[in-house]
């Protein structure tokens, strides 16, 4: 393994197990306050009782977040150093801001788990808002530095040396909106749905517990109300890419030629030594009606540009596909959970419909790894897009094997033990029921 | 003069000296878990536990703020360090990994006394290395072996002698005894039991006169280790003063904690810590990582350094109640009466 290779697979990893602990920060609050709200409004114990369920698990959650975010933050530096000494000063501003919210999400946290008989009702509740809007958006400042490696602004270069910085022109780079927006919505699609999951698992088994009744129409409701935007900022994102980044969008399709009326490819293998993608389903001019609204609009291929200008492309087709597949299924799982409810003017709990929920438990977390892997490898050779390529940001520093062996341990050492718990948590969860 | 990048490093200098007080704090009180002994052991674990569990995630995020500022206000020392100084630094962030998990699997693990118990050790032994590494990196900081070419950023570095070298690591030790110091004297407030109380006493003791040792012993081992630093300490016209101050604050904090004085003591040795911290910072000034890179010559543009401080300013009007109301919600004086309500929840 090289040290390049090493370098970008710990940041992979680091990356991907926190990005789960992340989304699960950025949503559950939303969850949780839901709940406490309904609990000041209608008194029903039941409601508390699942807040207060639900903050334990985040608890959990959030504080892996915090300290692998915090691996993250440094790692920018024991990784890449000559990434961060370019362009450390021009991606400051949303870092800093994401100082900020994160810091306001870590007091009102601590506030909202201990407080429950320390602060007043409404201040709790208001704690909760915090934590919420606090973790929405350290999220988007996060998102937003990382946009800017996409598509950099702000800044230009003479003699090779970076000038005329302007840090907020750098933060609204042309891929900030889509992005940020793209990945907030998926994390509470996925945690949304996540969480319906799980109690649409117990309520097929102890269907009158009002503790999970409440708890899984919360959790389907969010799901699916973001299941259904998400096709939005899906379509305003890939807009943006094939504006920005044609290479990384013919990469996503696994796109060989530059052609008018490109066809929307689902499956196939991309053969990336023959330029071609062999066994694909092709919906003739659909990619160029979706790239830029016009059936026969032209998409580049991935032969303007030379090999090692490229992505790997299967990597990140195969990503991208699954990412869409999973979304796909989310959408179907909200909009049938919308009609039952609507039809039957009742939780959707039929069976069937439970038993769907949950195999979608994990399907949004596996889009958010699967639309990470499309944006992260998507841009490569390059880690700030066209500017400075991967392998000239690495460290100097030999046997970098020994770090990412050692976090990947510790990850996975994290990973069962958080399981292990969550587990526990789930089953020991309380059984209401109906008394009248 | 009082440049930008000066308020920056300003701004990094005050997060660091909150960071040793409060999250500092947060490492001892896991060092004193390790060190938990006697027929209280099982108590004074709970006292730390129930001390820390609301404030420590709070308190962590002023280190990322000292990264964030640190990269952004001074790009090129950030990569440098980062480079040079890699394997005390993965080290540390270890540390911060298990410290932070441990704690709260622990609390939502308890199912038998075993777990517990292994997760007690897993949380103490990483409270006890973090700020060991922490100590170490900002040693080797000081020490004026990370060479940088301004021009380039290129580190001449062996990635190793800079720091594994007695002047580094008694830094990082004398970072410990700093925070089991402030550990134990704040722990002595935690509770109205008075036998737990002595026990830190006793602890923050023994903690006071250690730090006096490492104190001593860094300053010997600076002469040869960290030359620029001890110039700054032993010659600058405000050095003699300056140690006479911090040398009366440790002896009187140690006189109120003999005395039982824990409000008095409570209050000198934040300011013993914070008298230790900025001595040091004005030490260095105006290196940033000895010899090569100065303040100035890492700075990043004004462009970049203005926008940062109105969002310091502006983020500080938000951040500094809503921090100050955590700490009067949990450290307040009303604090105690609920003390057992809150044992129950957990």
């Amino acid at each position: 393994m090289t040290d390049l290779l090493a370098a970008r697979a710990q940041m992979a990893m680091s990356l991907a197990f926190h990005i789960i602990f992340a989304a699960v920060g950025i949503a559950m609050p939303l969850l949780m306050v839901i709940a406490e709200g309904m609990w000041l409004k209608t008194r029903e114990e039941v409601y508390l009782t699942l807040a207060k369920q639900w903050a334990k698990g985040t608890a959990i959650m959030f504080a892996v977040g915090a300290v692998s975010g915090t691996v993250l933050s440094f790692e920018l530096g024991l990784l890449w150093p000559n990434f961060m000494a370019y362009a450390g000063p021009i991606i400051g501003m949303p870092f800093s801001l994401e100082g900020f919210a994160f810091f306001l999400e870590a007091i009102f946290l601590g506030l909202y788990l201990y407080g429950w008989d320390r602060i007043p009702k409404l201040a709790h509740w208001f704690a909760g808002m915090m934590v919420l809007l606090g973790g929405t958006f350290s999220g988007i400042f996060v998102v937003t530095a990382n946009a800017w490696m996409n598509t950099p602004t702000g800044f230009s270069i003479v003699d090779g040396k970076v000038t005329n910085v302007d840090p907020i022109a750098a933060m609204l780079n042309p891929s900030s909106f889509s992005q940020a927006l793209h990945m907030t919505i998926a994390a509470f699609l996925a945690v949304g749905f996540a969480v319906a999951g799980i109690h649409a698992y117990f309520l097929r088994r102890d269907p009158d517990n009002l503790f999970h009744r409440r708890a899984f129409a919360i959790a389907l409701s969010v799901g699916a109300v973001f299941a259904l935007l998400q096709p939005i900022s899906g379509d305003i994102s890939a807009k943006r890419v094939a504006k920005y980044q044609p290479i990384k969008l013919a990469a996503m399709e696994a796109q060989w030629e530059t052609e008018r009326g490109a066809p929307l490819r689902i499956g196939g293998i991309p053969d990336e030594d023959a330029e071609e993608t062999r066994y694909a389903l092709e919906i003739p001019k659909a990619l160029s009606f979706l790239a830029h609204f016009d059936f026969n609009a032209e998409i580049m291929g991935l032969k303007e540009v030379p090999r090692e200008d490229r992505p790997p492309v299967t990597i990140v087709h195969f990503a991208f596909q699954i990412m869409v597949a999973c979304g796909i299924v989310l959408i179907i799982a909200g909009i049938i959970g919308g009609w039952l409810a609507w039809k039957h003017k009742s939780l959707p709990t039929q069976r069937w419909y439970l038993r769907f929920v949950t195999f979608c438990t994990p399907l949004g977390f596996i889009a958010i790894e699967a639309g990470w892997t499309v944006t992260e490898v998507g841009r490569q050779p390059w880690v700030i897009y066209n500017i400075m390529r991967t392998a000239d940001a690495v460290t100097p520093m030999p046997n970098l094997v020994v770090p990412f062996v050692s976090f990947t341990i510790l990850y996975i050492f994290l990973s069962i033990i958080v399981v292990v718990l969550l587990r526990r948590q789930i089953f020991q969860s309380p059984r209401l029921y109906n008394t009248n | 003069m009082l440049t930008l990048e000066l308020c920056v490093a300003g701004v990094m200098l005050i997060s660091l000296i909150i960071y040793m007080l409060t999250g500092g704090a947060d490492f001892g009180g896991g060092i004193w878990d390790l060190f938990a002994t006697g027929p209280r052991a099982k108590s004074q674990r709970a006292l730390i536990t129930n001390a820390i569990a609301p404030i420590w995630e709070a308190n962590h995020v002023w280190l990322i703020v000292i990264v964030v500022l640190l990269f952004v206000a001074f790009p090129v020392a950030f990569a440098a360090i980062s480079t040079a100084l890699h394997i005390p630094l993965t080290l540390m962030l270890i540390g911060i990994v298990l410290r932070g998990s441990a704690f709260v699997f622990r609390t939502y693990d308890v199912q038998s006394d075993t777990t517990h118990r292994r997760w007690s050790r897993v949380f103490a032994v990483a409270s006890a290395i973090t700020p060991v590494m922490l100590g170490i990196t900002l040693g080797a900081v000081a020490s004026g072996t990370i060479h940088v070419d301004i021009e380039s950023g290129q580190v001449d570095t062996d990635f190793i002698s800079a720091w594994l070298a007695p002047f580094p690591f008694a830094i990082g030790l004398f970072t410990l005894t700093l925070c089991a110091l402030l550990a134990a004297v704040y722990l002595t407030l935690e509770t109205d039991d008075t036998a737990l109380q002595e026990d830190f006493r006793r602890r923050a003791l023994i903690a006071a006169v250690s730090v006096g040792a490492m104190a001593g012993l860094s300053f010997i081992l600076s002469a040869e280790g960290a030359p620029t630093i001890r110039r700054g300490l032993g010659n600058a016209p405000w050095s003699i003063p300056f140690h006479i101050l911090t040398g009366a604050v440790a002896l009187w904090a140690i006189w109120t904690i003999w005395n039982r004085q824990f409000r008095l003591a409570r209050i000198l040795v934040p300011i013993q810590v914070t008298l230790i911290v900025f001595g040091w910072g004005l030490a260095q000034y105006p290196y940033l990582v000895t010899p090569d890179l100065t303040f100035s010559n890492t700075a990043a543009p004004d462009a970049v350094l203005r926008p940062i401080l109105i969002v310091l300013g502006v983020g500080g009007v938000l951040l500094v109640p809503a921090f100050w109301y955590l700490y009067a919600v949990f450290k307040g004086t009303s604090r105690k009466t609920t003390d057992s309500a809150m044992q129950g929840d957990t």
